[in-house]
């Protein structure tokens, strides 16, 4: 319990080093504050000095953390600059889409990453083999953006996409984890013994790479969220991806704040989970 | 796979002496206009044809090819040599020096990458001229990029520190910086050397992603990210493969850059 209590804290204590980092990051930049209508020539210096000092009302880093952190404990988490709309109501609109994409994309990836890094290893078979780390490697090597831009020409749906991404890693860490656990003496000695491939496999060396692909399972939530956001504006799906894009151009600090605290908690939530999943499957393996 | 890796290594240093040579190999500058043949399919003139600017499109992958193929082992410098310093003192020194540095890389890894840099980016000058674009994103890349390889040096680097080699050079009477300088740091090379490695590639593909989202580096420079971003406009009505080309030289030339460094890949 103390355990449990003691991670919780570190999360809170995270997201909230996450959101103070995003801001400061941001603050600091020397365009803060700039807005696109400054390269507007017609404009007098007037005028920008006016746009410059509306734009500058966030003040001091500081005291705007300070006031942000007693609005959250209050529960409000402010109101978007950029697109005068309550921020928690555009999280509560986007956020859903982002998980149902990031979801759809990490069954997607999971699967075909790891049926085909079981073909290879269990099939030792060179042709599949090829056809599997081509494939993995041609995707490894395009930009997410990319991929997202592709199945727009295509007009393909684009959540699909996510699971396109993750794939490719997936495949890579499975496969040598499980190749490795092939050949362990254990797994040897139980071929050599005549056990069944499908025996084998969940028998010896399943259990002993569990662990390790439980390990992958946070870090491919990481991924995917990532590359949420050039899919989302790409594909034009309303998500969490896009709002931070949106965030990020019109520098709208409170949103920014609110969705890096959102995204490492989503982070840092998957890696707990997967690290609670993956210590008693250790134990088991061990 | 050592004839594979031979011919991956022989396309690189060919492909990267081409565009170094960009101003000789190049018909033309990057930003010259043809005003006279915007949109022109491929011919002798223009190799890839020109874009709807009217400029030429082999000239403009010469050119973007060089500022990614310079810039991103530059950050990936940057980010190896930061993490190098960070990790490797963080393991050496252990105690809270290590658990504050690896709580500052838990917060780093916590927060996906592409997320920061959009963030950061977004946030600098509107009015930079094309070649501090350059630079920033490219340093951006490399000052945030560290995070992940300096939790496997400070890992590295603590068990240096446990190593009977250090424990006699201890027990000679070098200690604190000499120790770090002149032991820990120089066995950490080979480590280091992989993460640079690794780190190119992934600095290529960012620095793509963040110009197809418009916030890589300026125009009229271009980079692998703007001359994919030129794939926007296309359309399956009246296709034009040739534009694919930047695309698939992307692929090509990051698939030998992996089939390159395997060895490094597998080491870590």
């Amino acid at each position: 319990m103390r355990r449990l209590a003691t991670h919780i804290a570190r999360i809170l204590a995270i997201m909230l080093l996450g959101g103070f980092l995003g801001a400061t990051l941001v603050r600091l930049s020397p365009g803060f504050g700039v807005d696109e209508q400054e390269l507007d020539s017609s404009l007098s210096h007037e005028s920008i000095a006016s746009l410059r000092q509306s734009n500058a009302s966030d003040g001091h880093l500081g005291a705007f953390y300070f006031h942000y952190l007693n609005r959250l404990l209050h529960g409000d988490l402010g109101t978007s600059r950029t697109l005068q709309q309550p921020v928690r109501q555009l999280l509560a609109e986007r956020f859903p889409e982002t998980l149902e994409s990031v979801g759809l994309g990490l069954a997607l990836g999971w699967t075909l990453g790891l049926a085909l890094a079981i073909a290879t290893v269990m099939s030792r078979s060179w042709c599949v083999d090829l056809f599997s780390s081509l494939l993995a490697g041609i995707l490894l090597c395009l930009p997410a953006a990319m991929m997202a831009l592709l199945f727009v020409i295509a007009r393909a749906p684009g959540r699909l996409v996510l699971g396109l991404i993750v794939f490719p890693k997936v495949f890579r860490y499975s496969r040598n984890l499980l190749e490795r656990s092939a050949n362990l003496p254990h797994v040897l000695t139980a071929r050599a013994k005549g056990l069944g491939s499908l025996r084998v496999f969940l028998w010896h060396i399943l259990p002993a790479s569990g662990a390790q692909l439980l390990a992958l399972g946070g870090v491919s939530v990481s991924i995917a969220f990532a590359a949420a956001i050039p899919v989302e504006v790409l594909c034009d799906l309303p998500g969490i991806g896009q709002l931070a894009w949106k965030a990020a151009l019109g520098r709208d600090m409170e949103l920014l704040v609110n969705l890096t605290m959102v995204i490492t908690m989503v982070t840092l939530l998957a890696n707990s989970a997967s690290d609670l999943i993956r210590n008693p499957v250790h134990a088991g393996a061990a | 796979m050592k004839w594979a890796r031979v011919i991956a290594i022989v396309f690189l240093v060919t492909v990267s002496t081409a565009c170094l040579f960009a101003g000789f190999v190049a018909p033309a500058s990057y930003d010259k206009q043809f005003r006279e043949a915007p949109d022109a399919a491929p011919s002798r003139q223009h190799l890839l044809g020109t874009d709807d600017l009217g400029r030429d499109r082999f000239s403009r992958l010469l050119y973007g090819t060089r500022v990614s193929l310079l810039l991103a082992p530059a950050a990936a410098l940057l980010s190896s040599l930061l993490a190098g310093l960070i990790g490797g003192a963080a393991g050496f020194a252990g105690g809270w020096v290590e658990r504050t540095v690896m709580a500052a890389t838990d917060l780093f890894l916590s927060l996906p990458w592409l997320f920061l840099l959009i963030t950061v980016r977004a946030a600098l000058p509107l009015n930079v001229s094309p070649m501090v674009s350059v630079i920033i994103t490219f340093a951006l890349l490399g000052s945030l990029g560290w995070a992940a390889a300096a939790r496997v040096i400070c890992a590295d680097s603590r068990a240096l520190c446990q190593s009977d080699m250090v424990l006699l050079a201890r027990a000679s009477g070098n200690g604190g910086f000499r120790l770090l300088w002149r032991h820990i740091l120089p066995n950490l090379k080979p480590v280091l050397y992989a993460q640079f490695w690794i780190s190119v590639p992934v600095f290529i593909l960012t620095e793509a992603n963040l110009g197809m989202l418009g916030l890589g580096v300026s125009e009229p420079l271009p980079s692998w990210g703007s001359l994919l971003r030129d794939l926007e406009s296309f359309s399956t009505f009246s296709p034009e493969p040739w534009r694919f080309v930047p695309l698939v030289l992307l692929i090509v030339m990051l698939g030998c850059f992996h089939l390159a460094v395997q060895k490094q890949e597998s080491s870590l």
